[in-house]
């Protein structure tokens, strides 16, 4: 249709001007999804076209937050594939325990809920003092609220049940207190989390991880960008690291491929071999 | 029905909720396994199913039927469905997307979803299914895929095994073809050109 197409020239030249204006970089995001976001945020901007916005949008930083909120809020759950988190359990954590301390990049949090599993998983499993988890995402108003680890109570039923799924060995409500309407994370859990702001597509890489969780994040970015950035993982993972994606997500025919090994089938789950590169 | 037959159609997508399985085995299984357009499915299952639905229909049908890979480019002969608590959409070019956005109709994979982002590539060039259901998931993407001038075909909700989602369809948009679930198949044979 010729008004769709319209659009998608719009957003090509909107994102263009994002980029040089702000430098965020949504060029080589994946088109459906991010059409699917912006036509939302669109419809309740007041603007009947993206042409209309984009001088607005280009001058008024306040603005370009809400669209910025609405393009890279992702939503996650805690213990979102419990059947990933009870092979992480199973497969990563006894390797993990060789080491005196275990670092760990969880990349592209969102609002926090699987670094906050991870830290429940690892402190039932004795790593209690031995672990850092560096939680980034680009989202800085997503960081502050995954730094907050306030959730809506009625969450919790359907996380409790995750968790149950994912082999918890503890009861899920020590991990949290329950004031009115919300969850409110225990402070032993924030203890070792690190939030921080970090753009996979344009910032540098982290040093020596042991374990890197990007899960259903690079689903949104087309090909040269997921190279990119699983190139940037790459760098930050210690040989013998593990790197974690999402349940449909795969190093199948990517650059990196070659020097991993599939740990869990189904899971996504890759060890980085010693092997000299 | 006459303008159809000089129309090349790229894609079927459709949308199933309650009594998805037994009604997707039927509609899939009367069709060729050369069927030359490609279908795009999205069936409302719970967000830890595996692709034990795919594997039922590859086995139980003659055409090819798998789970949707991300960034897959999409080939005829072949039955696409959306994984568990993905969405799945279609980008320009023919490639498929997944994403993990928030659930909508209380869905996730969703069926307008799909219809909507299809309807923006395809135009013209696309049909869109509605069978039974329970809610009223998929109506907008229906609608959207008849604005932008493809087909809009509606199981007849008095065969739906539940009638609420092709009534909220029929009740928002004038459907192309009301049709009982036995003669979707023939339907989308004949329209696909392909005299059976």
């Amino acid at each position: 249709m010729i008004t769709d197409e319209l659009v998608d020239i719009e957003i090509k030249l909107l994102m263009d001007g994002v980029y040089q204006v702000y430098g965020y970089d949504f060029r080589e995001y994946s088109e459906a999804s991010l059409r699917r976001r912006l036509t939302q945020w669109l419809s309740n901007s007041g603007f009947a076209t993206f042409s209309l916005a984009q001088s607005q949008l280009l001058r008024d930083r306040a603005l370009f937050d809400t669209l910025l909120r609405g393009i890279t809020v992702n939503v996650s759950e805690m213990f979102r594939d419990p059947a990933f988190f009870k092979a992480v359990r199973e497969h990563v954590v006894p390797h993990l325990k060789t080491y005196p301390f275990v670092k760990i990049w969880h990349a592209g949090c969102a609002s926090g809920e699987e670094a906050y599993s991870m830290a429940i998983l690892l402190l039932e499993e004795g790593f209690k003092g031995r672990f850092r988890i560096y939680a980034t995402d680009i989202n800085e108003e997503v960081i502050r609220k995954a730094q907050e680890g306030i959730y809506p109570l009625k969450e919790m039923q359907h996380f409790t049940r995750n968790y149950q799924q994912a082999g918890g060995t503890g009861s899920f409500s020590d991990y949290y207190t329950a004031r009115y309407e919300h969850a409110i994370i225990s402070p032993k859990l924030r203890e070792n989390i690190v939030f921080a702001a970090h753009n996979l597509a344009v910032d540098s890489d982290f040093g020596e991880m042991n374990l890197i969780l990007c899960r259903n994040v690079m689903i949104y970015f087309k090909q040269p960008l997921k190279e990119k950035v699983l190139g940037l993982l790459d760098r930050s993972l210690t040989h013998g690291g593990y790197l974690c994606l999402g349940t449909k997500e795969s190093l199948n025919q990517r650059q990196i491929a070659g020097h991993y090994e599939a740990i869990a089938p189904r899971m996504q789950i890759y060890r980085k071999q010693y092997a000299k590169k | 029905m006459q303008r159809n037959n000089c129309r090349q159609f790229k894609a079927i997508v459709i949308g199933v909720s309650t009594g998805g399985v037994s009604a997707l085995t039927q509609l899939l299984g009367a069709l060729p396994a050369d069927f030359p357009i490609p279908i795009l499915i999205v069936c409302h299952i719970t967000p830890d199913s595996d692709d034990g639905l795919a594997k039922l229909l590859n086995t139980l049908c003659t055409i090819r039927v798998r789970e949707a890979d991300e960034q897959e480019t999409i080939t005829s002969d072949t039955v696409y469905l959306a994984p568990a608590n993905y969405h799945l959409l279609v980008e320009r070019g023919g490639i498929l997307a997944l994403s993990i956005d928030p659930p909508v109709n209380f869905a996730r994979p969703s069926v307008d979803v799909l219809f909507e982002s299809a309807a923006e590539v395809y135009g013209t060039e696309l049909i869109g299914v509605i069978l039974t259901g329970a809610g009223s998931d998929g109506s907008k993407g229906l609608l959207k895929i008849k604005n932008n001038g493809g087909v809009a075909v509606v199981q007849d909700p008095t065969d739906a095994e539940m009638n609420s989602m092709p009534g909220s369809a029929l009740r928002l948009l004038n459907a192309d073809h009301v049709v009982r679930l036995k003669e979707i198949s023939g339907l989308l044979v004949r329209l696909a050109g392909d005299k059976p």
